[in-house]
């Protein structure tokens, strides 16, 4: 039995694929007729490309299973991760194409400068630690630390950076804004049964809001549709955090303690 | 030279994993301007694989745990090869390592009683895995990631840089070590964006590189595992001990075949997940080994009951040490009654009921939805061995973690050796990264507070760095090398390695087969030579792993020609012309060195062997541990000698 022959037994085929290529200077897309094996996902067919017809095809990727969040980009229009993306969702006939997040500058290729995300991690004030208790004394129950550990759950591969349309197609909104998966790490540590912000001061609810551009999400949960960790970013972060920081803002009560604490420090 | 830039910092973390991040960590709260460097982008390093849990004896499940029945096990898995000091600290420390991860912001399972919740794991006597779920690797490498944020942003506080105590220099790789008077003077490196070359001049360089399976074919390794601080050390003057010992992970996915390698979590068999060959029989059960056979259920009934009542029954045999799982579903596969794609079946569907599966195995439950149409709630896993961890790495002090015969490299995570022994328990990684990662940040700091005089990088070292890490350019036509002929493609190559190390240095091993290897590999090192790319130096995966090759030529050759020389099978070292674990080795370190201290500058021949190795003797164990265990279990490890002295 030749290869060839081998090969179709084994279900593989030939399909085509369109790649962008190009750097920060620009680029286009590029056609290639590529052999693919059942099973396969793009990640494998990108990795074909690079051993047999272009070495120096640029993509990021690590874990290749859905762990590292590396391996972002845009498949036929749609934000995911290429090692997750199995082939066998597309039709044989279908050509595949894969361009790099378009909310971030294209370094080459298929990778894209994504330093805005590590600007915003840090903004964001990290976990106080309680004053009263040290190492091995925290006492946590389950129910309480299930809501933050869904969202540490993230992957931080940023499609939900890239997708959402605050920042996606404008520019001018990306330094007031930290985005959904730096808006969910501040829902994240309010929702912390031991953060001591309070105590030191810090209001998480209200800097989301007056700091990091929580006021510019409406909702359109574009962000929850494309997470690869199925993490409900808008119903399970966003809006709570956008309650609580409402009933922060409008409580006459609350106002008035935060005067009033404020003048005496 | 002139126009490689130069920056001066104190100390220098070639890696961002746990042991990295754990380093740099400790160095800077020790007051050292400290650089990380690492291959990827900060936050994705191979830790955040690591799926099981954190192993250490806090107590919080069974209270009868403390660290010298964690030190006992350690020990046991490891068939007492285990460099005894390391595990000692290790064991010691680990709860510590635990706690102060959650004064950090790290949100581990719960117990009843709010504490954090442990779970079992093969060969640990108790419930001793600090766990999220089956992500605890994530958890790790971000509670890491946002403490250093949080020094950073302590920094920027005090200074106006973020940068100016502590910073990552992500998606940069290093290639050397630079040395001046035999003591470390900085890394030679380069940028993956731009491909500029730049030098950190440090007197302290903390390897933390993690281990070398993209050397062989079958893997659960990422691409940046290219034993690349195994090959700086080497490169740099340091040994590498135990490189015979690679553990297999029992259980990969088989199935389909581009997902070939990644890891089934042992946590599957620590819940309840239970082995089964082709004619539906537990097959464990007929390969408990007899080192272990006091220890471990005779009979499934037995097993069964050892879920709810550990006290009074003896874990199933799928809880095992891994080199000991792997092994007999090798010879499951290999008599005939394995799974259709060649494992054996994993199942977890008979066992438990699918909403306790989707909660407490989420990503397993997951990865095989996604990538392979099974449902685990439902039907069986298949799964098969993988190349998972190398036991093998730089010698180190044990307290220090600094290697040895060269002041100012220190070694700590999987790029160290000896911790482990032959065999890695599970768990004991992600505690090993935390204990050593932490021990080599406060010795680095300690070594460089100490200095009189700092060395400076040589400009000719800088230069010959910098001709080696261009040489895939010239490959092709008017290079060095081109008479001899054609430029190779670098992707073949490693292809052609990891197909060779599968085959001929893999979970069972042969005289002849070994010895092929290593002319296979002299073949390879000099076709390596005339590894050549396409395109510029910005972001180009074909010159990056040109240069990667160097490192895995070298590691490879450790692997082969330590297990080639060592006799006997223990561990994650299985000879099948000598298959019975030897006394006489036990306390036998196989010490790789380089052979020529020109190899690969382009001078030495790459056909000759580049690896020297000589044997040491490793030191008794203290009495005072030897005493932890019944003279009847030390009569199988040590030899009647060691035992009346």
């Amino acid at each position: 039995m030749s290869e060839r022959q081998a090969n179709q037994r084994a279900g593989a085929y030939q399909a085509h694929f369109r790649v962008w290529r190009g750097d920060a200077d620009g680029g286009g897309l590029t056609d290639f007729e590529v052999e693919v094996h059942e099973g396969e996902v793009v990640l494998d067919i990108i990795h074909r490309l690079q051993a047999t017809q272009a070495p120096d095809l640029a993509v990021r990727w690590n874990c290749k299973a859905g762990k590292c969040g590396s391996c972002s980009a845009e498949i036929n229009g749609r934000p995911r991760l290429m090692c997750m993306t199995r082939m066998s969702v597309f039709s044989r006939t279908e050509t595949v194409t894969v361009t790099p997040m378009r909310a971030f500058p294209v370094l080459r290729d298929l990778v894209t400068d994504v330093a805005f995300n590590y600007t915003k991690a840090r903004e964001i004030p990290a976990f106080v630690p309680p004053a009263d208790l040290g190492p091995g004394e925290y006492r946590m129950q389950q129910e309480d630390v299930n809501r933050s550990q869904e969202f540490r759950k993230c992957i931080e591969c940023f499609l939900c950076q890239n997708t959402c349309h605050v920042v996606r197609d404008h520019e001018e909104n990306k330094d007031v804004f930290a985005g959904p998966r730096f808006l969910m790490r501040i829902a994240e540590l309010d929702m912390h049964p031991l953060d001591a912000a309070p105590a030191s001061g810090l209001d998480r609810k209200s800097t989301a809001q007056d700091e990091h551009g929580l006021g510019y999400c409406n909702i359109t949960k574009c962000c929850t549709e494309v997470c690869p960790e199925n993490i409900k970013i808008t119903d399970n972060a966003l809006i709570p955090l956008k309650e609580r920081a409402a009933d922060r803002k409008y409580d006459p009560l609350v106002w008035l303690g935060n005067k009033i604490r404020r003048r005496t420090e | 030279m002139a126009h490689v830039d130069r920056q001066t910092w104190d100390v220098v973390v070639v890696g961002a994993g746990g042991a990295g991040l754990r380093a740099a960590i400790e160095a800077r709260e020790a007051g050292m301007r400290t650089a990380v460097i690492c291959k990827s982008l900060f936050g994705k390093a191979h830790t955040v694989m690591a799926e099981g849990g954190i192993a250490a004896s806090m107590g919080n499940a069974n209270e009868n745990d403390n660290w010298q029945v964690h030190f006992r096990d350690t020990m046991r898995g490891g068939k007492f090869l285990n460099q005894w000091r390391m595990a000692e600290l290790h064991a010691r420390e680990a709860p510590d390592r635990v706690w102060e991860l959650e004064t950090w912001g790290a949100l581990f399972d719960r117990t009843a009683d709010g504490r954090i919740s442990q779970r079992n794991f093969g060969g640990h006597e108790y419930p001793r895995l600090a766990h999220v779920g089956d992500r605890t690797g994530l958890e790790l490498i971000r509670t890491l990631q946002q403490k250093i944020v949080s020094l950073q942003q302590e920094d920027e506080r005090d200074s106006g840089s973020y940068d100016a105590g502590l910073k990552v220099f992500q998606e940069c790789t290093v290639t050397r070590v630079l040395k001046k008077d035999g003591r470390v003077s900085g890394v030679f490196c380069y940028q993956r964006e731009s491909g500029r070359f730049f030098v950190l001049e440090a007197p302290a360089v903390v390897l933390a590189t993690g281990g070398i399976g993209k050397s062989f074919k079958v893997t659960s390794n990422s691409w940046e595992y290219t034993g690349d601080g195994h090959a700086l050390a080497l490169l740099a003057g340091a040994p590498l001990i135990n490189m015979e010992f690679v553990q297999f992970h029992p259980t990969g996915m088989v199935w389909p075949p581009s997902v070939k390698g990644i890891l089934v979590t042992e946590s599957v068999r620590g819940d309840g997940g239970v082995l089964r060959n082709s004619d539906g029989n537990r097959f464990m059960f007929d390969y408990i080994p007899d080192v272990f056979k006091e220890k471990y259920a005779q009979t499934e009934a037995e097993g069964d009951r050892w879920y709810e009542d550990p006290d009074n029954n003896r874990r199933p045999p799928e809880l095992l040490p891994r080199d000991e799982v792997a092994r007999a579903i090798n010879a499951e596969v290999k008599a005939g009654r394995g799974s259709p794609h060649g494992g054996v079946f994993l199942d977890v569907s008979t066992r438990m009921p699918a909403e306790v599966i989707k909660r407490r195995l989420p990503s397993m439950h997951h990865q095989f939805k996604e990538l392979a149409d099974v449902d685990i709630t439902a039907e069986p896993m298949e799964v098969g061995p993988t190349c998972h961890y190398v036991m093998g790495g730089v010698e180190v002090d044990p307290d220090s973690a600094a290697a040895t015969g060269v002041p100012g490299l220190f070694a700590a995570g999987e790029v160290a050796g000896g911790m482990h022994g032959s065999n890695r328990l599970g768990g004991n990684s992600l505690s090993d990264l935390l204990v050593f990662g932490r021990r080599a940040g406060l010795y680095a700091a300690e070594y460089v507070a100490a200095l009189r005089d700092r060395p400076a990088a040589d400009p000719r070292d800088i230069d010959a760095a910098e001709a080696e890490a261009l040489r895939p350019f010239s490959a092709e036509g008017g290079g060095q090398h081109a008479d001899r002929g054609p430029a190779e493609n670098p992707y073949t190559l490693h292809q052609e390695l990891q197909q060779s190390m599968n085959d001929l240095v893999g979970i069972i091993r042969r005289e002849g087969e070994m010895a092929e290897a290593l002319e296979r590999l002299a073949e390879l090192r000099v076709r390596a030579r005339r590894a050549g790319v396409e395109g510029h130096r910005q972001y180009n995966p074909g010159w990056h792993l040109a240069i990667d090759l160097r490192n895995m030529l070298l590691v490879s050759e450790c692997v082969a020609r330590a297990a080639l020389e060592r006799e006997e099978s223990r561990g994650g070292h299985t000879r099948d012309d000598h298959p019975d674990m030897d006394r006489r080795w036990r306390n036998v370190n196989l010490v790789c060195e380089l052979a020529d201290t020109r190899a690969d500058s382009g001078e030495a021949d790459p056909a000759l062997g580049q690896i020297r190795l000589s044997r040491r003797e490793t030191p008794p164990i203290r009495r005072d541990l030897l005493e932890l265990f019944d003279k009847d279990e030390l009569v199988k490890y040590l030899t009647d000698e060691e035992l009346s002295r």
